[in-house]
């Protein structure tokens, strides 16, 4: 949802259908931005001060200095496991402190030793342990660079764009003047004091420029420029009681022309360069009706960045929750084909180099160097940091329906009916903010939904679920129980007065809880225990919507940065405010069943590390053909930095989708990992059955193949549990080596075996997927037909095609009596997809557990099933985990395989049974029927 | 067929039912028992394979038709049999076989999923029964009322007929009167025009020579006035003090301008400023009142009442025609959201020039002779009016009969009845009305204005229904969506009542209307009752 209804908005609007950008600042309005942009490449002003460096057995400290103002930094550099070099730096002596973000990070990541190798007057060199892998640091300019045997993989400041606001009183309060004077009095002690034990020649070397120093001292003083200790935005100041604060660092990444990540922006997978625009914004916002391919920003930001060419992947973690810009640049972007082509003929061509800057409104530079060399090893560092993805209950993963509202009780027990009449599947109903009463977060609209847990009972009845809205906004209403407990303890954040917060959203005036305090996350979380979230049971679940903060009064329809959370300011805090409402609401849903079952929490504002707690969508998007192409980069971005359970509003949230576009739109979204359909409150209903038998048919298919790929979806969300790699991916995750790969976003991969390109172009006759893999071959999974890779593949499309593929080399399980819920297909058989390669061998696991409890950390059957020589087993990967099922196997299709004579199955107990079998010689598909084994035990079935 | 007449008779012969059922595989209908024969081959029932019978419901789906597995979910598009004794038989899809999930009321779709299901077909059949004879006896009391309802309507029809022919008579000697009166009236108000013209002309002649007299004691005021240095002319200096003379009023006064004004020249003595002034006496501000702003843009709203008001007691021979005011008249109470200002009030300047000719006082009563003249016009038109409109009104009376005689209510004009009659109903915050064949509307309970959600459209139901629902169109526009409409499904039932609403899409209303005239006539009492039971 978003701030739609209300009126000035509206206003503003005046019948155009896009965003008004001048509700959001570029980065010209932004007065750091501004500031910080303007300084260009060039020597600089920072020197590392090599006597001041101190290395331990887990990190390397050194002070860094501004010759312009002389202001130190401390410089702290550690060797992380798993290849990650983290770089932080800090005003050595800040006036107060600065903030650093802390919780995303799932641990104090652990350290390896640093060694040294040499060291000069000019640098030092150390050792990251195997592989050759160096950091040089340069004094004079200060300047990391990390290398790996004469290569070097990136550089820091190497464009001399660190920059470092340091804090300082004001100069024209009176206060400003005692202080200063006292302070450089104290300054002055200092020098004296550490001067004695410091290296005495770069003391001397300080002092030989006394003239310079002065000089440069008064061109600081000079240069205190507007918005440096206020700004204003439209009608909206920011007091900035803490002057300038921004600190920025530019990294060089030589031989890279394709970066990715920096989510949540609606545009192209590959990042684009910035040079001509604004740099790429990270700062949550509510951004009514947004528009594509722009840098803008969106609801959630994950300041994290991949660096990909066809011999590394690595990526940059800058852990700063203020807003952030981040621009880009290449020394190939604009050359044309021809021109790269000429530099190759005439040997004149440099190597391609991409450089990066980010810009952080404040708290310190924190940067998480992660060194790949593989995608798979910058994902396993990534979450080593921020963890992986939650693990849902497996209804989750099926099909929700949603509208902005289903209006009371009756309309949702006739839209379950529906479902049932129409046989389509779902597994989760939707409420949003008008279930409640009055916008009461946590309570029923007592006339509409008097007896909401006869609704959520008779949704049980049939195994269903139900989600519904509980947003951050607290409606200051004294007859509230929320507000009145929230405000007694003092939760609320508050105003640069030190009074509550309060803002205009839904309920009209709110406040807004602090998430950033443990105190208030415990009380929050305990709200959703069944006895105080009256009308709630185990099969209703949250979403979180307008936790960017939302509020419609405010700047820019979010938050005032100078608003207080406990010592910090919101300008500190900003972008991890969604990601701790996200985190409160998790925590209550487990802490209602005791620790038992796995929650389900939707959120559209996120930070690093939101993975954790959940899915996202990607917000308020539009019926439009091009919403529904975004969706697919979208996601892929979102995947690409851990956060793969993501999904877009099937049919586009605003305006009304044609039959042609809500019918491609669920075919995608079945193939997406998050597949909720929603609409506008102003929209006609659109429950899949209003467009005619046809069209109720083709959606009724495409949701059903999504439930006949549930055993793989979940699979694949175990192991992006496990390991953080995306579930939803970039072909060039797989295909690193595939320049053709590097730009794909109309295409993508489920885990490593599905391969889907959506078919999302308006009366499209064909659409030409790119199919990877020299040597490998691909099975169209409607026709059984066989690709070979490494072609770009015409296919002529009707309505009803979903192009998809699995990939020769796997196997794939899947449940195909589809019912209407996943939970009542819990206990059905399996088909076993096996797809060969051409040298005839596949690999696939089967993995299953109770579908909803955390009992998985313990009870799950985890196999491999591979197909070599003719064989196919099942072998247990996980033997000492117990579970126990009652599916069978009930079919094994074996694409691209020969006509057997016999074929025999051997189960664990040593029968050998002979299967029957069917061959479809012009397909070259063997289907053996009904092997009937156990899904857990181990077998074995022989081709003769 | 057999009906269960006691409780007692039920249970045994559902009892023995059940044995004879197990003679066919699970989920087969009677209708299908004969495909299934034990232990011989079973061919799909689309004929497209033959396989052994041990392989029908052997929970593996076989048949591209799903026929092999009628018992099982192992088809991906089977349905079971419920035989539901006590109650309906019925299909489920075959993925609702042991699901979980007590689908058939006999409980024989969970055989084997450990679901507590409970047998409810006696008590469902009981109902349905109970809920079908209510509905029969109120359909037949309702097809009772719909025939009354039809009676009536005719009765109607012909009244309207009788009274459409009635009315065209009025009119045609209403048409006549008109005529007469008419060339009455013309006669009349010639010579009062004649006369009113005479008067009008002396007056304006008076009011010229006044107007000339103050305009040159005006100027011999203002030539000293300008004249600053009292030289005896006035200078392009002189007069560019008086930036309000700028004839372009582009804000700046240039000299060339004011020379211009004065003719050419840079000065002019006073008998020239004659000439001068009359090209800037319009815009010409005093310099005793100076500091008050210039009345350009008198607001309108203060002024526009008492200067119509004004208008037509100075000027009786308006030029807008009486007929046509009288028009307007019918309008403004047609339409209560037009702007009440919107024609009555006269543009700014014309305000100021009555405002001047109040100066010059107003006009002297006619005389007597005029006077006379005037009253016996006056007299002939009122007469004429009032003959004409009631000529307007058969004229509408003979409109509304057409529309209602050719209005389509219904086959036998059953829904005749509902015409100009409305129904309300209350819920938590509105009330609702429907106006049957004109509109439906929403009202807030608690203050707040009315909705318009439709006017009437058309009969919207399907095709062999099409009386059963109702579309009301083109009410008022939503915020960013369309406008809003309203469907009524109309049942049977013994009264007339507005039931439900319920807003399934935004501005998309549905209402339930429960009327007579929708009953269709019962079928045979006895197997509207019973039949349902295969037995």
């Amino acid at each position: 949802m978003a701030p739609v209804l209300v009126l000035w908005l509206a206003v503003s609007l005046s019948g155009t259908w896009a965003v008004d950008k001048g509700n959001f600042k570029t980065c010209d309005q932004s007065s750091f931005c501004k500031r910080q942009r303007a300084l260009k490449p060039g020597e600089s002003p920072y020197r590392a001060l090599l006597e001041t460096m101190e290395l331990t057995n887990t990190r390397l400290t050194l002070q860094l200095i501004n010759d312009n103002n002389k202001v130190r930094l401390l410089l702290e550099l550690y060797r992380l496991q798993g290849n990650i070099t983290r770089v932080k730096i800090n005003e050595l002596k800040p006036l107060k402190l600065r903030y650093e973000v802390p919780d995303v990070l799932i641990r104090d990541p652990p350290t390896e030793p640093l060694s040294l190798l040499s060291q000069d007057e000019n640098g030092v060199v150390l050792s990251l342990g195997a592989e050759s892998q160096r950091v040089i640091v340069s004094a004079r300019p200060f300047r990391l660079d990390i290398m790996e045997g004469r290569e070097v993989l990136m550089s820091l400041n190497s464009r001399g764009l660190l920059a470092f606001e340091h804090l300082r009183m004001r100069k024209d309060t009176f206060s400003y003047k005692v202080t200063s004077t006292v302070a450089s009095v104290w300054d002055n002690i200092k020098r004296v004091f550490s001067s004695s034990q410091a290296d005495p020649e770069a003391e001397k070397k300080e002092e030989t420029d006394p003239a310079k120093q002065a000089e440069t001292a008064k061109e600081e003083e000079e240069k205190v420029e507007d918005g440096m200790w206020e700004e204003t935005f439209k009608s909206h100041s920011d007091s900035k009681p803490n002057g300038p604060s921004a600190v920025s660092l530019d990294f060089s990444l030589p031989g890279v022309e394709h970066v990715y990540g920096i989510p949540e922006h609606a545009d192209t997978l590959r990042l684009k360069t910035t040079e001509n625009g604004d740099p790429y914004r990270l700062y949550n916002l509510d951004v009514f009706q947004y528009e594509l391919y722009n840098p803008m920003a969106l609801y959630g930001a994950v300041p994290v960045m991949l660096a990909h060419n066809a011999q590394r992947t690595t990526g940059i973690f800058w852990l700063n929750a203020a807003e952030t810009w981040v621009d880009i640049s290449s020394n190939t972007a604009g050359k044309t084909v021809f021109g790269k082509m000429l530099d190759y003929v005439q040997g004149s061509s440099e190597t391609p180099q991409t450089d990066v800057r980010w810009i952080s409104e404040s708290g310190i530079i924190d940067v998480f160097i992660m060194l790949g060399p593989t995608p798979k090893d910058v994902f396993a560092q990534y979450a080593s940091l921020t963890g992986t993805q939650a693990f849902p209950p497996l209804a989750a993963v099926g099909y929700h329906q949603c509208r902005w509202n289903y209006n009371d009780q009756e309309d949702v027990t006739s839209v379950d009916a529906g479902f049932d009449e129409h046989d389509i599947p779902y597994d989760y109903i939707w409420l949003d903010i008008e279930h409640t009463d009055g916008k009461r977060y946590f309570t029923w609209d007592p006339h509409k939904f008097a007896s909401p847990k006869e609704m959520l009972q008779g949704l049980m009845d049939k195994k269903r679920k139900m989600v519904a809205i509980v947003d951050p906004h607290i409606k200051v209403d004294t007859n509230y129980k929320i507000h009145n407990e929230i405000r007694s303890r003092s939760f609320y954040i508050k105003n640069k007065d030190g009074g509550d917060y309060e803002g205009w959203c839904w309920p009209g005036s709110a406040g807004y809880p602090d998430f950033t305090r443990a105190d208030m996350r415990d009380w929050w979380a305990s709200m959703f225990a069944y006895d105080q979230y009256e009308g709630s049971m185990e099969n209703l679940y949250t979403w979180n919507d307008m936790n960017e903060p939302s509020v419609f009064n405010g700047p820019e329809v979010t938050m005032h940065k100078d608003a207080l959370h406990g010592a910090w300011e919101h300008r500190d805090v900003h972008n991890l405010y969604g990601f701790y409402v996200q985190m409160a609401t998790a925590e209550g849903l487990i802490q209602r069943s005791g620790g038992v079952e796995r929650p389900f929490v939707l959120t559209r504002a996120f930070f690093a590390g939101s993975q954790r707690y959940g899915a996202v969508w990607t917000g308020d998007n539009a019926a439009e053909w091009d919403h529904l192409k975004v969706s697919i980069p979208m996601c892929l971005s979102l995947g690409l930095v851990g956060i793969s359970f993501c999904g877009a509003d099937v049919g586009g949230f605003f305006k009304s989708p044609s039959t042609e576009l809500l019918v491609r739109w669920y075919q995608t979204g079945a193939y997406q990992p998050f597949f909720r359909a929603h609409a506008h409150l102003d929209t006609p209903r659109r429950e899949p059955w209003l467009f005619g038998p046809e069209n109720t048919a083709l959606i009724r298919e495409a949701v059903r193949q999504r439930y006949t790929l549930l055993p793989y979806w979940y699979q694949q969300f175990y192991h992006a549990h496990r390991t953080g790699q995306p579930i939803m991916r970039p072909l060039w995750v797989e295909y690193p080596e595939d320049p053709a790969t590097f730009a794909l976003d109309d295409e993508f991969l489920i885990g490593r075996d599905l391969l889907v390109h959506p078919v999302t172009e308006e009366g499209a006759r064909g659409v030409t997927a790119y199919l990877p893999g020299k040597d490998e071959v691909w099975f169209d999974v409607h026709t059984f037909q066989k690709h070979n890779g490494a072609q770009n593949l015409y296919i002529p499309v009707t309505i009803s095609s979903i192009p998809v593929f699995q990939r020769g080399g796997s196997i794939i399980p899947r449940k195909i009596r589809v019912r209407r819920s996943s939970s009542c297909m819990m206990h059905d058989p399996y088909t076993l997809y096996v797809a060969l390669n051409p040298q005839r061998t596949a690999e696939g696991e089967l993995y299953i557990d109770d579908g909803h409890t955390f009992n998985y950390e313990k009870e799950f059957i985890h196999r491999r099933l591979s197909f070599a020589n003719n064989l196919l087993s099942s072998v247990n990967l996980a033997p000492d985990a117990q579970f126990s099922t009652r599916s069978w196997i009930e079919r094994i299709v074996i694409l691209g395989a020969s006509k057997p004579s016999k074929v025999i199955l051997k189960t664990d107990d040593g029968q050998e049974s002979q299967l029957e079998f069917d061959f479809d010689s012009s397909m070259s598909v063997l289907t053996l029927r009904k092997p009937g084994m156990n899904a857990g035990v181990d077998w074995n079935v022989m081709l003769q | 067929m057999m009906t269960c007449q006691t409780p007692y008779i039920l249970l045994l012969l559902c009892v023995g039912v059940s044995a004879v059922e197990v003679q066919r595989p699970r989920g087969v209908p009677l209708s299908k028992r004969q495909f299934y024969e034990e232990n011989k081959p079973f061919t799909c029932l689309d004929g497209s394979r033959t396989i052994p019978f041990d392989r029908v419901n052997d929970d593996y789906c076989d048949c591209q038709d799903s026929s092999d597995e009628p018992g099982t979910a192992a088809c991906p598009n089977g349905s079971f049999h419920c035989t539901n004794a006590g109650f309906r038989p019925g299909f489920i899809p075959s993925s609702r076989i042991n699901d979980g999930i007590c689908d058939c009321c006999d409980t024989t779709d969970e055989y084997n999923s450990g679901a507590a299901c409970q047998n409810t077909c006696r008590e469902m059949g009981r109902k349905e029964r109970e809920s079908l004879q209510k509905m029969a006896e109120i359909t037949k009391e309702g097809f009772l009322l719909k025939q009354q309802l039809i009676q009536e309507a005719k009765r109607g029809l012909e009244d309207k007929k009788a009274k459409h022919s009635d009315v065209q008579i009025s009119k045609k000697d209403l048409e006549n009167m008109v005529e007469a009166l008419r060339t009455v009236k013309e006669t009349a108000e010639q010579p009062e025009k004649e006369a009113k013209e005479r008067h009008l002309k002396a007056w304006e002649d008076q009011k010229a020579v006044i107007q000339m007299e103050k305009d040159k004691a005006r100027m011999t005021e203002v030539f000293p006035e300008l004249d600053d240095d009292a030289d005896g002319f006035v200078s392009v200096a002189e007069l560019l003090s008086h930036s309000e003379l700028d004839p372009d009023s582009d804000g700046s006064f240039t000299e060339a301008e004011a020379q211009g004004l004065l003719g050419g020249v840079d000065q002019v003595d006073a008998v020239t400023f004659e000439s001068v002034w009359n090209n800037i006496k319009e815009k010409y501000i005093s310099e005793s009142n100076a500091d008050t702003p210039a009345p350009v843009e008198t607001p309108t709203e203060e002024i526009r009442e008492p200067a119509s008001d004004n208008d037509s007691e100075q000027y009786p021979e308006d030029d807008i025609p009486d007929e046509e005011e009288e028009e307007e008249e019918e309008e403004e109470e047609e339409d209560d959201d037009q702007d009440e200002g919107d024609y009555k009030s006269p543009p700014t300047t014309q305000t100021q020039e009555k405002k001047d000719d109040d100066d010059e006082g107003t006009m002297p009563p006619y005389e007597q002779e005029t006077q006379n003249l005037i009253d016996a016009a006056q007299k002939a038109r009122d007469a004429f009016d009032e003959t004409e409109k009631a000529l307007r009104e058969v004229d509408d009376q003979i409109k509304n009969l057409e529309k209602e005689i050719s209005f389509d209510f219904g086959p036998s004009a059953e829904f005749a009845y509902l015409y100009s009659q409305c129904y309300e109903l209350t819920t938590s915050e509105y009330t609702y009305r429907l106006c049957p064949f004109n509109r439906v509307s929403q009202k807030p309970k608690f203050g707040g204005s009315e909705t318009n959600l439709g006017t009437w459209g058309h009969w919207a139901g399907p095709e062999d229904n099409i009386y059963s629902l109702m579309k009301y169109e083109h009410g008022t526009g939503c915020w960013q969506g369309p406008n809003r409409s309203t469907m009524i499904k109309v049942t049977c039932g013994k009264e007339t009542v507005l039931v439900s609403t319920s807003e399934p899409s935004r501005c998309e209303y549905l209402m339930e209307f429960i009327s007579p005239a929708v009953c269709q006539e019962p079928p045979n009492p006895d197997s509207a009752l019973h039949g349902h039971e295969e037995l």
